[in-house]
């Protein structure tokens, strides 16, 4: 059961142009940066990606779009990228914007084999233009709610703090966000993690993700984890 | 006619001991500031925090520790992390208290937009629709007029819409009013602020019943 790849060029070799990708994270909390590193140097184009923001210019997910390798972005808010804005305005690449809840949900649907989920948000808006509408009870009175369907993903990259050979995985912190959903959503889920461990060394109570979902696990370098806002304040002495 | 502070201290006092609160990003943010040291309120951030404290002392930031708005924050006592899915879970199944979130309108029925303008870039609705949908209350932060002068609180949004029939109260620089089922009721004026004013300022229906006290505001 020893799922351990070397590096990130091993993990991801298999990426091929058009596939549909989820990556983990929210904003550049959290983000599979050595599988994102792998793919801008491997090249592949033409990608549908799944994640929640679309990064900053020159890191995350904003250095796929430097290099004209996204396609396709399927997102809740994409607000801090200015080649996104480019690229977006003259045609180059497709958004689909979708609330962060739906977009979470729908990644838990395909990791718990659940083909649609029922949400309210959305209800009522452009969200909602085309999706089937159905009726439940909710505190005793009807409410409206959208079906949503299962994401379907050839590859699933996410990043946690800590995992072992097994593919078991423990996440830090808000660095957890989509990072466990999209794991179990993976037709193939990469996990990249700060510090690999043989499989034992985890205490079974505190695995996040069983590994059952996790198909390939390497030990990331370099974790750069930029800060996107640093807000501060200041000791009183 | 109240600043930014001064709408959010208003709205601090529409929070209550042991609730669970979810502050958007801009005004509603300014919120924590203004909640009684001595109440005990946990604050939610969606990307998977109950127990959201303060920003870092310099040197301390923790770049896995962050807010919704993406900014450097700390724990508190009591504090627990969860991932993306249980957070909006707990949202959808309506465990947050009070939601404050800012708009660019609100209707007189209680619709809500402020995610897009058309012909502008649309940055996303993060998880504003999740959150108008199943808000057990929603208090918006909001500019009753724009640069303009021309009223927010209208008969019908004329921007793409967030939700629908969710928001309960509005405080803006000039009131605060709720929202019922028979349009925005009055219920205080802003220091200074006369109820001619506020009835100009809104074009929505306005319902205006006896005095209207000016708000009371430390």
């Amino acid at each position: 059961m020893n799922k351990t790849v070397s590096n990130a060029d091993e993990a991801i070799k298999d990426i091929k142009d058009n596939m549909t990708l989820m990556l983990g994270g929210f904003g550049l909390c959290g983000i599979p940066e050595n599988c994102i590193e792998a793919l801008v140097k491997k090249g592949v184009k033409g990608l549908t990606c799944i994640a929640n923001n679309a990064g900053v210019d020159d890191f995350g997910i904003g250095l796929m779009l430097k290099k004209h390798q996204v396609k396709k972005m399927i997102s809740s808010y994409v607000g801090e990228n200015a080649e996104f804005e480019r690229q977006l305005l003259s045609g180059e690449l497709e958004v689909e914007l979708i609330p962060q809840g739906t977009l979470a949900t729908r990644c838990l649907a395909t990791g718990y084999g659940m083909p649609v989920i029922y949400t309210p948000a959305g209800v009522g808006t452009e969200v909602a233009i085309g999706k089937e509408v159905r009726k439940f009870m909710v505190d005793g009175a009807e409410k409206e709610f959208l079906m949503e369907y299962a994401f379907d993903a050839d590859f699933a990259l996410v990043k946690a703090a800590k995992g072992d050979t097994h593919g078991n995985l423990i996440f830090k912190e808000t660095a957890r966000n989509f990072n466990p959903m999209m794991a179990m959503a993976g037709k193939t889920t990469i996990a990249e993690v700060e510090e690999l461990v043989p499989a034992g060394e985890l205490n079974p109570d505190h695995i996040h993700v069983p590994g059952i979902y996790v198909h390939r696990i390497f030990q990331g370098v370099n974790y750069e984890k930029r800060i996107e806002q640093r807000t501060v304040r200041k000791k009183i002495i | 006619m109240l600043d930014k502070t001064g709408i959010a201290k208003r709205i601090a006092k529409e929070i209550k001991e042991g609730y669970y609160v979810n502050l958007g990003i801009g005004i509603p943010t300014l919120v924590a500031n203004y909640i009684p040291k001595n109440m005990s309120v946990v604050l939610q951030s969606e990307n998977g925090l109950l127990g959201m404290g303060p920003f870092p002392f310099e040197g301390e930031e923790n770049p896995d520790l962050i807010n919704a708005g993406k900014q450097t924050i700390t724990t508190v006592d009591g504090s627990a992390f969860f991932d993306s899915a249980m957070s909006f879970g707990m949202i959808r199944a309506r465990k947050v208290d009070l939601t404050i979130l800012g708009a660019m309108e609100v209707s007189e029925n209680g619709d809500i937009a402020n995610w897009k303008i058309p012909g502008k870039m649309v940055k996303g609705m993060g998880g504003a629709m999740d959150l108008v949908a199943s808000a057990k209350n929603i208090i918006v932060a909001m500019q009753h007029v724009n640069k303009e002068g021309e009223s927010k609180l209208l008969t019908q949004c004329s921007l793409p819409l967030t939700g629908v029939s969710c928001v309960k109260k509005i405080v803006t620089e000039l009131a605060v009013l709720d929202v019922t089922p028979q349009g925005f009721l009055l219920l205080e004026r802003a220091p200074g602020i006369s109820v001619e004013q506020i009835k100009n300022s809104t074009q929505g229906h306005l319902i205006i019943e006896g005095d209207i006290p000016e708000m009371a505001i430390d």
